[in-house]
């Protein structure tokens, strides 16, 4: 019998790096200059590949002939359970630093965390894509440095940025009820100390960047229930449109 | 014909990485192991560098291809998360190689945290040695590579990151 649970937490997970992978493809061509359109293009690269990687073990989940092309491509809105940070617009550079600087702070620290998870697939992916996403959280805090603590019109961005996507931080550490059982079971880890070391980076970076964080936020969420914002539905048109077109159609 | 598993490893030895021709798959430590079953079956455990390398797809390619020419048709090719690729594993002769072909190896243990300091790295320069060198951008023009300036002889270069 399929692990409903496990196979639940595996499909989040991937749809939260699948999304986030997507919206950096997007910069394909559109970087600010070639060194990060490439930097930019790489992240996404490993992000994809990482939710490849638990897709693929999704579907030896499942074991009912699904492929790890079924999840992208033949899901539609209300089935995704990627938080809703992720699939937020590029915006401007500043705005898509902000977004994958928040995300690497909780990435990180919980593929650390997922690399001594007690389903073995899930721990080899995460001691897999730490050692990625060090240099992804390194990207993102240095130019969180250079760009807050910049001329006046990046700081500027760099803070309306921050104001606009604040909000979705704190969704990455709200486990699911699925999530709490599979903590209890030692198979993902607990969030509670991830939140701890993903906000003492964040607070770090924050202040060397000169920037700030606004008090009392309100924390939006939904995504993780299939509850998404109004993008999303536009991501699904360009990710799927070939095999709603063509269904089952490869290449 | 009786296959033999030393002839096996001996022509995937010779298999070259798409990316970077000079090294093979045993070089770089892609290369795990292959085994032959009663039927003459051959199975090929390879592990990914980085998790979206494109290069693996050419890879698998590449092995049917090489086992292809001397008459082996019956091959599989598995790849595996276990154990855990790391530039650790890269020989010294691939160093060796990597740094004539004009790409800076790896200088770090996979174990170094410093990164989340923001400490920096010093990467000699692959063409005059000097350790007067800066980085240009984290990500170079594959997932494995960061990109480098001399600030001596001028030359730019790759670094085969730390993995």
């Amino acid at each position: 019998m399929v692990n409903k649970d496990l196979l639940d937490y595996t499909i989040q997970l991937a749809d939260d790096v699948m999304i986030l992978g997507h919206r950096l493809s997007e910069w394909t061509g559109h970087g600010p200059v070639l060194e990060q359109d490439i930097a930019l293009t790489n992240i996404a690269l490993d992000l994809i590949g990482e939710a490849r990687n638990l897709y693929q073990y999704a579907a030896k989940l499942e074991d009912n002939g699904k492929t790890e092309d079924d999840y992208p491509y033949k899901r539609d809105v209300r089935e995704w359970t990627n938080t809703l940070l992720v699939e937020q617009k590029n915006g401007d550079f500043a705005q898509t630093i902000v977004r994958q600087f928040l995300f690497d702070c909780y990435h990180y620290y919980h593929l650390e965390a997922l690399s001594k998870s007690n389903d073995e697939q899930i721990a080899f992916i995460g001691a897999k894509s730490v050692k990625e996403a060090r240099y992804h959280l390194q990207y993102s805090a240095e130019w969180m440095v250079r760009l807050g603590d910049g001329t006046e019109e990046s700081h500027t961005r760099m803070q309306k940025a921050i104001e606009d996507k604040i909000h979705y931080f704190e969704e990455l550490f709200i486990a699911t009820e699925t999530e709490a059982r599979l903590i209890e079971m030692g198979v993902a880890p607990d969030l509670s100390l991830i939140r701890e070391k993903a906000y003492a980076k964040l607070k770090t970076v924050i202040q060397e960047s000169t920037l700030s964080l606004p008090e009392n936020v309100y924390t939006q969420k939904g995504g993780r229930d299939g509850m998404h914002t109004e993008h999303f539905g536009l991501i699904l048109a360009e990710l799927q449109y070939m095999q709603k077109s063509y269904p089952n159609m490869s290449w | 014909m009786v296959i033999d598993r030393d002839h096996i490893i001996q022509i995937l030895k010779g298999v070259s990485d798409p990316e970077i021709p000079v090294l093979t798959i045993e070089d770089l430590g892609i290369f795990r192991d292959a085994t032959v079953d009663g039927d003459g079956k051959v199975t090929v455990h390879i592990t990914p560098t980085y998790t979206g390398c494109p290069a693996m797809d050419m890879i698998r390619v590449n092995i049917r291809a090489a086992l292809q020419e001397q008459g082996i048709d019956n091959v599989e090719v598995l790849q595996s998360l276990n154990p855990i690729w790391t530039t650790d594993w890269i020989t010294e002769d691939g160093k060796r190689k990597l740094k004539e072909y004009g790409i800076a190896p790896p200088v770090e243990q996979t174990t170094d945290k410093s990164f989340i300091n923001g400490e920096k790295k010093i990467v000699p320069c692959p063409q005059c040695e000097s350790t007067n060198t800066e980085m240009v951008s984290l990500f170079g023009s594959t997932a494995c590579k960061a990109f480098y300036k001399c600030l001596d002889c001028k030359e730019p270069f790759d670094y085969f990151k730390c993995h």
